[in-house]
């Protein structure tokens, strides 16, 4: 058994260590916000955050979250979120939409750790969420309009 | 008989025997000693110097992204260094590595504090000599001296190094095994630590 602390709740979940985050997520715990993309880490659609923090979650095993603060799309608050998703609607940024939970958490962590990016900085930090509609011209302009909402 | 023996003669075996000298059997039977030396120590280097130069070591002493795999192809994604050699926010590198270990599951492998080598352990393109002599300058190596070098990279040393042996599947471990390697090590120590030219 493994308590994961998810969106200020805990959850006992029968679970072995080695299984991935995002299985406990949506298998267990039917919260299916959080996408399956690759299972390898490889495109960003499982993002999550980790006690504040960027992670893939087909790839972080559930044995080594215990004690960690677990946000996902469904309960991710705060000011920084609040204008990430207003910029996305502002700029209609999605599209087919199933990368879209990935990209705006990992907005949502680049934000928070740099409130001016550059473009530079918004492709080395977003490079890992891949948008198979290739809506990143989009999704550059709305970290920049939820950067100048943050000022 | 002992009488044809001169006495000069009784006095060297007698001589030999005190000394521990009684032939060739009981010699073989003493525990061979390790090599010490400088020669010793540079032929040691050369099988030290293939372990660093291997993919599981050096793909992560790069200048400032990852290697990735046995085929060295440049890190999927792309990521690069940032200021503390764990990348940069939303891409750092335990967002997918795991500090408990490999995950089975996705293949993405794991190790306590997973990093780039830092920007003073670049060992990319070094020829042997010149990643001997990187190694074993405390300005480069995180002020090790040749004894540290081996606690290091030892059983109770960096247990990033240790993931070398045991990579997960999919990636070649270590073409030798680990105490193998910490006896070449301790070799080329006692030798001094010669590098070749």
């Amino acid at each position: 058994m493994v308590a994961l602390n998810i969106n200020g709740r805990v959850y006992d979940v029968d679970a072995d260590p080695e299984m991935p985050l995002l299985w406990a997520i949506r298998d267990r715990l039917n919260m299916t916000g959080t996408k399956f993309g690759c299972g390898r880490a490889l495109c960003g659609a499982c993002t999550v955050h980790i006690d504040g923090e960027a992670a893939r979650s087909c790839s972080i095993m559930v044995g080594t979250v215990a004690g960690k603060q677990i946000t996902t799309i469904e309960g991710v608050t705060g000011k920084v979120a609040d204008a990430v998703r207003g910029a996305w609607q502002k700029l209609d940024v999605v599209q087919c939409g199933y990368c879209q939970s990935g990209q705006i958490m990992n907005a949502i962590t680049l934000l928070s750790g740099n409130s001016k990016p550059t473009d530079a900085d918004i492709d080395l930090s977003m490079e890992g969420n891949i948008c198979r509609c290739g809506t990143y011209v989009r999704i550059r302009a709305a970290i920049h309009e939820a950067a100048k909402a943050l000022t | 008989m002992m009488s044809r023996i001169p006495l000069k003669g009784w006095l060297l075996v007698l001589g030999l025997l005190a000394v521990g000298w009684v032939g060739p059997g009981l010699t073989q039977s003493t525990p061979p000693q390790p090599a010490n030396g400088p020669s010793a120590g540079l032929a040691a280097w050369d099988g030290i110097a293939k372990v660093l130069q291997h993919p599981r070591c050096l793909n992560c002493h790069q200048v400032d992204t990852p290697l990735q795999g046995d085929s060295r192809r440049p890190h999927i994604p792309n990521v690069v260094r940032g200021t503390d050699n764990h990348g940069v926010v939303g891409m750092r590198c335990s967002n997918c590595h795991n500090e408990t270990g490999n995950n089975p599951t996705s293949g993405v492998p794991g190790a306590p504090h997973w990093q780039l080598a830092p920007t003073s352990m670049q060992w990319q393109g070094l020829s042997s000599g010149d990643l001997c002599r990187a190694l074993k300058d405390p300005e480069r190596n995180g002020k090790r001296s040749l004894d540290d070098l081996v606690h290091h990279m030892g059983l109770e040393g960096d247990p990033l190094v240790l993931w070398a042996w045991t990579p997960g599947a999919g990636r070649e471990a270590i073409p030798i095994s680990h105490p193998a390697f910490i006896d070449l090590l301790k070799t080329w120590a006692r030798g001094g630590g010669p590098c070749p030219q």
